[in-house]
């Protein structure tokens, strides 16, 4: 039942936008109708499908790193004044550089593979995951650390204990905004140097002026974010059910 | 068991307490009682080792209180539960933190002595604010220390479950004797639970009087005879 209204209204939006192609007469080289993308995605479904994965593994596999690197950095952050005054400003700074300036670098640094979406997917996601990752450990209530403290309990302990555990609901909120950036990431990356994925399927069908196969492409990103989205709450519901 | 000697206290320019000289015996119950801000929590924190004196020292069954130690325990005002730890895990956590064997069937055991059998697999969230208390109490119980220091335990919570939860806390106390030291600025549960009674006084927190309730146990709430020592106290404070 909770599933109706989404489709109602996608099914709504789809309709306008049909509608509007014919009432308009619009030419499907500029705005193709629903009718033109699906059949564009008949035409090469294989291919299309080969792309999407090309480009979800390399979403999956950056933002994976993003947690393995960024939930450290924001422990360190936590753990030390010391580390923070040195290299949360750098951080900051490092997040505010738009990523489409990097990504020509690191293709040249990484090459037109996997390497080089990965990383530019990691830049782009690390920055929410360490945030979040850093602010729910340090909203830790006084009365839990506090009670760690009577307990002469470790800092290990009161780090893994108590301070991550109770981070969990901040880093779910950093994870998905994370799991929508790392899409972005990879086509961005894609669209600068790449032979394989969805980002490389819209740019060359730009050159060959073929819009209805972009919008295909643009569509699958679209099913992409929000499978991954969903996924990520599901896991949620399961791992935070208190929450 | 614990002794408190020349004991001062200052936040910056402010004196919290002065000079506090205390001797509490073994399984001795002593509240110690007074109006807001007259030091009553600093003194339990100084007893528990969370805080540092700026004066005088603490011992606590012979040796000096330097920082929170095991053979102590401490319960707060609210009831500082890990909100995604079951019952039973809560009240295994010092024994986790400790890295001690197995106690479930002790926790079990204490869980029913506070009438929360049958809860052990709930989440804190879907206790009430009395049960919540009950397993900080637990939790409390399982170090099986030597001292246990409650900071006004059942302030936070409504009147009716706050006398239910004295009576509990006096019969847990005869079944368990422990040494206590239970800050309070209620004197119906000073009086109730105390073999001593500590006043304070404010602004820098003194001993202002040291009364004996020398009632026979159990008591209850509202019983006459308790009526003269709340009397008295209510002329202290």
């Amino acid at each position: 039942m909770k599933a109706v209204l989404p489709v109602v209204g996608l099914v709504a939006i789809i309709g306008l936008w049909w509608l509007a192609t014919i009432v308009f007469g619009i030419d499907s080289f500029l705005v193709p109708s629903p009718a033109d993308v699906v059949a564009s995605f008949v035409e090469l479904p294989g291919y299309l499908l080969e792309q999407t994965l090309v480009t979800l593994w390399e979403a999956v596999f950056g933002f994976v790193v993003s947690i393995v690197v960024g939930v450290p950095i924001a422990l360190l952050i936590v753990g030390s004044t010391i580390m923070e005054r040195m290299f949360y400003p750098l951080l900051v700074a490092l997040n505010a550089v738009p990523k489409v300036a990097i990504a020509p670098i690191v293709v040249v640094w990484f090459g037109f593979g996997i390497s080089s979406k990965v990383l530019l997917v990691v830049l782009v996601c690390v920055f929410p995951i360490v945030i979040s990752t850093a602010s729910g450990m340090k909203s830790t209530p006084d009365e839990l650390t506090e009670l760690f403290r009577s307990l002469d309990a470790s800092r290990g302990q009161e780090f893994f204990k108590l301070r991550l555990r109770h981070a969990l609901p901040q880093i779910f909120v950093g994870l998905k905004v994370s799991i929508s950036l790392a899409v972005i990431g990879a086509v961005i990356s894609e669209f600068v140097g790449a032979r394989a994925g969805l980002g490389y399927v819209i740019n060359t069908s730009g050159a060959s002026a073929d819009t209805s196969l972009a919008f295909a492409a643009m569509t699958l990103l679209a099913i992409i974010s929000v499978g991954l989205f969903y996924g990520l709450s599901y896991v949620e519901k399961k791992v935070l059910p208190y929450a | 068991m614990i002794t408190v000697g020349q004991l001062s206290h200052s936040f910056g320019a402010v004196d919290a307490l002065a000079g506090i000289d205390l001797e509490v015996g073994e399984y001795e119950f002593v509240a110690v009682i007074g109006r807001s801000g007259c030091g009553k929590s600093t003194l339990l924190r100084l007893i528990a080792g969370l805080l540092a004196p700026s004066e005088g020292r603490v011992f606590v069954a012979g040796s000096e209180v330097t920082k929170p130690r095991r053979d102590v325990s401490v319960m707060f005002q609210r009831p500082a539960l890990l909100p995604w730890r079951s019952v039973l895990a809560n009240v295994l956590l010092p024994i986790e933190i400790f890295g001690l064997g197995d106690h479930r069937d002790r926790a079990h055991e204490l869980l029913a002595l506070v009438g929360l059998e049958g809860f052990e697999k709930r989440l804190p969230h879907e206790l009430s604010g009395g049960m919540q208390q009950r397993v900080a109490l637990c939790r409390s119980l399982i170090q099986s220390p030597k001292v246990m220091l409650m900071d006004e335990p059942f302030s936070a919570l409504d009147a009716i479950t706050r006398a239910e939860l004295s009576e509990e806390l006096q019969r847990v106390q005869l079944e368990l004797p422990r040494t206590v030291v239970f800050v309070t600025h209620s004197i119906d549960e000073a009086v109730l639970l105390a073999d001593r009674i500590v006043v304070l006084s404010p602004r820098p927190g003194r001993i202002h009087k040291i009364v004996e309730v020398g009632l026979p146990r159990p008591r209850a709430l509202g019983q006459p005879e308790l009526d003269d020592v709340s009397r008295e106290l209510r002329g202290l404070l």
